[in-house]
């Protein structure tokens, strides 16, 4: 063996200077971060400060507040508005739904019921979105099979009095705002069960028992034990509910009043009409509202459960 | 400043780069393909269903290969033009004359087109592809926007004016129009409002929908802020509407010929009628890129749109009208007469073609431009 060496040139430099192996390996990862992913946020950044020319529909390239200002316009702040309230429904209501469901699975199932619940929750993951918002709308529609159902029940009085309601109500449940958070609370649900399910999974058992020995009632303990503990796995979930209700454009173009969303906002903007500083500032608002969020999130030790 | 500076050096090197054509006078061989950028549905080779194919034929007599690319929006279209590598695209009256203004397309040789002559003659001189006697394209297809209608509700009585989507009133069954009937989803229906004050408030003065001055802009919202009591859910996807019409209770609507011949087809009790006030429609042009590679192939598929069984049968297919007027009744394809004047053939002194709204307009100097009609209709919507 001639061409044997016992030392190698390269991986004595490595081993004199470990920084250079290090940068070697993270150089391609940091590259992508920062080229492509921090790249692209930043010319989204860019664009919002640019401005529309009011006559000539032209995209006038110097630094301007004026579009974040357009924002404020009844219209584009009711959109904003409009969005972040759905947002917050779905996640508070999903929260409430998630709970129990994920309390049973963590604590109770065991054996061939825990696998069916982890089936269950991840079972409509495995179906297309876009299968499951179209089925949506056809259970939801005014000769669709929940109004048979609510009809044969005889409720139908009850679902004409909700239908009746002012904003949220409309024509039928597929054309109004309930029809809406009904369909983002079922496609976002099990990104909420599982960081529950898993940060309740943790409680120890022998907290539960301590509380217990000390006199506290059920409610107590799930009011002063549980929930503290389960409270990160819970911010986690939300983060999912709330941020993917914010960005999507989809579910309240099929199924809704047709009253715009943010995501929608910045496909009309940036797709027909050319006016690509208001689609990237409508792009920014979730960006800041998430931000804010996680922050809040972070504080409360939300990503220990991740 | 410095990103200001950049855009002009790069729009600078852009109108530099870009090669000034002279269009082709003679046709060579041909280059053995030919790439089209076109809407989905537009050229079928007999995959979708057998009967339906207008490209084998052209293939095994000219040897060109027809490669397709479907884009869905104009915006598609005009990026993917912009990236460059197709030779010919369908372009619709909002794509077609920004592509013409962006110099992505050339100017054809009518010559070098034998058929050229059989074109309607409507068509030959369209604004959305002729600039300043200069031709652009091949018209392809056209279609209008029509009043589609649920026939078990209007019974004897079709509706004669757009008012069933624009004002209150009780349908011939005794019961409110009120949220039974559709709008479209995009700004452009603002035209069809427009279209609708033309006939009924002469005293805006409005020459054409898409040329409107604040004053004749603002009734045109009034009017939809109206339609939006009356509208649940405005329609974007041709599949939703037709879902919507069977199963949401929706009565009337704005539709394309395509969506009433499908649910005629399926036993659904649906006409249509293109309503005293006109309506608005689409067009589209075959036109061709600036640097094609393949221009001989492109002229033969371009003489080939006119003369084949491409227009009697696309029509067919799509539910829409053929730019070559013999094609409904010679027998070269599927499509006959009543066909055609079905698809709106006999209507089209009544159609305003669709064309992007600008502030520079024709009729009266500075009207309100279509960024603006986007930011409004969603407004609108939202019920502002």
């Amino acid at each position: 063996m001639a061409t044997h060496r016992l030392t190698n040139p390269l991986s004595d430099m490595f081993w004199r200077r470990p920084r250079v192996l290090l940068a070697l390996l993270l150089a391609p990862p940091l590259l992508w971060l920062g080229v492509v992913y921090i790249g692209s946020l930043a010319a989204l950044l860019l664009q919002s400060f640019f401005s529309i020319d009011e006559f000539s529909g032209l995209i006038n390239y110097e630094f301007t507040l004026k579009t974040y200002g357009e924002l404020l316009r009844p219209a584009n702040y009711d959109i904003v508005l409009r969005t972040t309230l759905m947002a917050a429904a779905v996640t508070v209501a999903s929260a409430v739904i998630a709970f129990p469901i994920a309390f049973y699975a963590a604590r109770y199932a065991k054996g061939r019921m825990k696998a069916f619940f982890y089936l269950a929750v991840m079972l409509p993951l495995w179906s297309s979105y876009l299968v499951k918002v179209y089925a949506w709308k056809l259970i939801l529609a005014k000769e669709g099979i929940l109004t048979w159902a609510v009809d044969g029940i005889g409720a139908s009085a009850a679902l004409n009095a909700l239908l009746s309601l002012p904003v949220i109500g409309g024509n039928s449940l597929s054309v109004s705002y309930i029809g809406t958070f009904l369909v983002f609370l079922y496609v976002w649900l099990p990104y909420m069960i599982l960081p529950l399910q898993a940060s309740l999974e943790r409680v120890p058992a022998n907290l539960l028992e301590a509380s217990d020995d000390l006199g506290a009632s059920r409610g107590q303990t799930l009011r002063h034990v549980i929930l503290p503990l389960a409270m990160p796995g819970m911010i986690a979930g939300s983060i999912f509910t709330f941020s993917l209700t914010l960005g999507d454009y989809i579910i309240p173009q099929i199924v809704g009043s047709s009253r715009n969303f943010i995501g929608q906002a910045v496909y009309a903007h940036q797709g027909t009409a050319g006016n690509i500083p208001l689609a990237a500032a409508f792009a920014v608002v979730p960006i800041v509202i998430m931000g804010v969020y996680l922050w809040m999130a972070k504080r409360k030790g939300a990503f220990d459960a991740l | 400043m410095s990103a200001r500076l950049l855009m002009t050096a790069a729009v600078t090197a852009l109108v530099a780069a870009q090669p000034v054509l002279a269009q082709q006078t003679s046709l060579g061989k041909g280059e053995g393909q030919v790439d089209i950028v076109a809407w989905p549905g537009y050229i079928e080779r007999g995959e979708t269903d057998k009967s339906f194919d207008w490209v084998t034929k052209f293939e095994e007599a000219t040897s060109c290969k027809v490669n397709v690319k479907t884009a869905n929006t104009s915006d598609e279209m005009v990026a993917l033009m912009n990236e460059g590598g197709f030779d010919l695209v369908t372009a619709s009256g909002d794509a077609s004359l920004r592509l013409i203004a962006g110099k992505r397309v050339q100017a054809i040789n009518t010559d070098l087109i034998p058929s050229w002559g059989s074109v309607d003659d409507r068509l030959k001189n369209a604004p959305w592809h002729t600039v300043d006697g200069t031709h652009y394209g091949t018209p392809y297809m056209w279609g209008p926007n029509v009043l589609m209608y649920n026939t078990d509700v209007f019974g004897d009585t079709p509706p004669t004016s757009w008012n069933v989507v624009f004002e209150e009133m009780t349908l011939p069954d005794g019961k409110s129009n009120k949220g039974r009937v559709q709008a479209y989803d995009g700004p452009i229906h603002i035209a069809d409002a427009a279209q609708y004050l033309m006939a009924h408030k002469p005293e805006l003065g409005i020459k054409s929908p898409y040329e409107l001055n604040p004053d004749q802009y603002a009734a045109a919202l009034d009017l939809l802020r109206q339609q939006r009591g009356l509208v649940g859910r405005y329609w974007h996807d041709a599949f939703i509407q037709m879902d919507d019409f069977k199963n949401e209770g929706v009565v009337a609507s704005g539709s394309w010929p395509f969506q009433v011949n499908i649910l005629k087809s399926e036993g659904q009790p649906i006409a249509s009628v293109i309503p005293q006030e006109g309506a608005t429609g689409w067009a589209d042009t075959t036109m061709m890129h600036a640097d094609a590679a393949h221009p001989n192939c492109a002229y033969m598929w371009m003489e080939h749109t006119l003369s084949s069984n491409l227009q009697s049968d696309l029509s067919v297919w799509f539910g829409a009208v053929p730019s070559v007027p013999a094609a409904c009744s010679d027998g070269r394809g599927m499509q006959t007469q009543e066909g055609c004047d079905a698809n709106g053939l006999a209507d089209f002194e009544k159609i305003n073609f669709w064309t992007t709204p600008v502030s520079k307009c024709e009729s009266q100097g500075e009207c309100v431009p279509y960024y603006r009609w986007v930011s409004d209709y969603i407004g609108v919507i939202g019920g502002r």
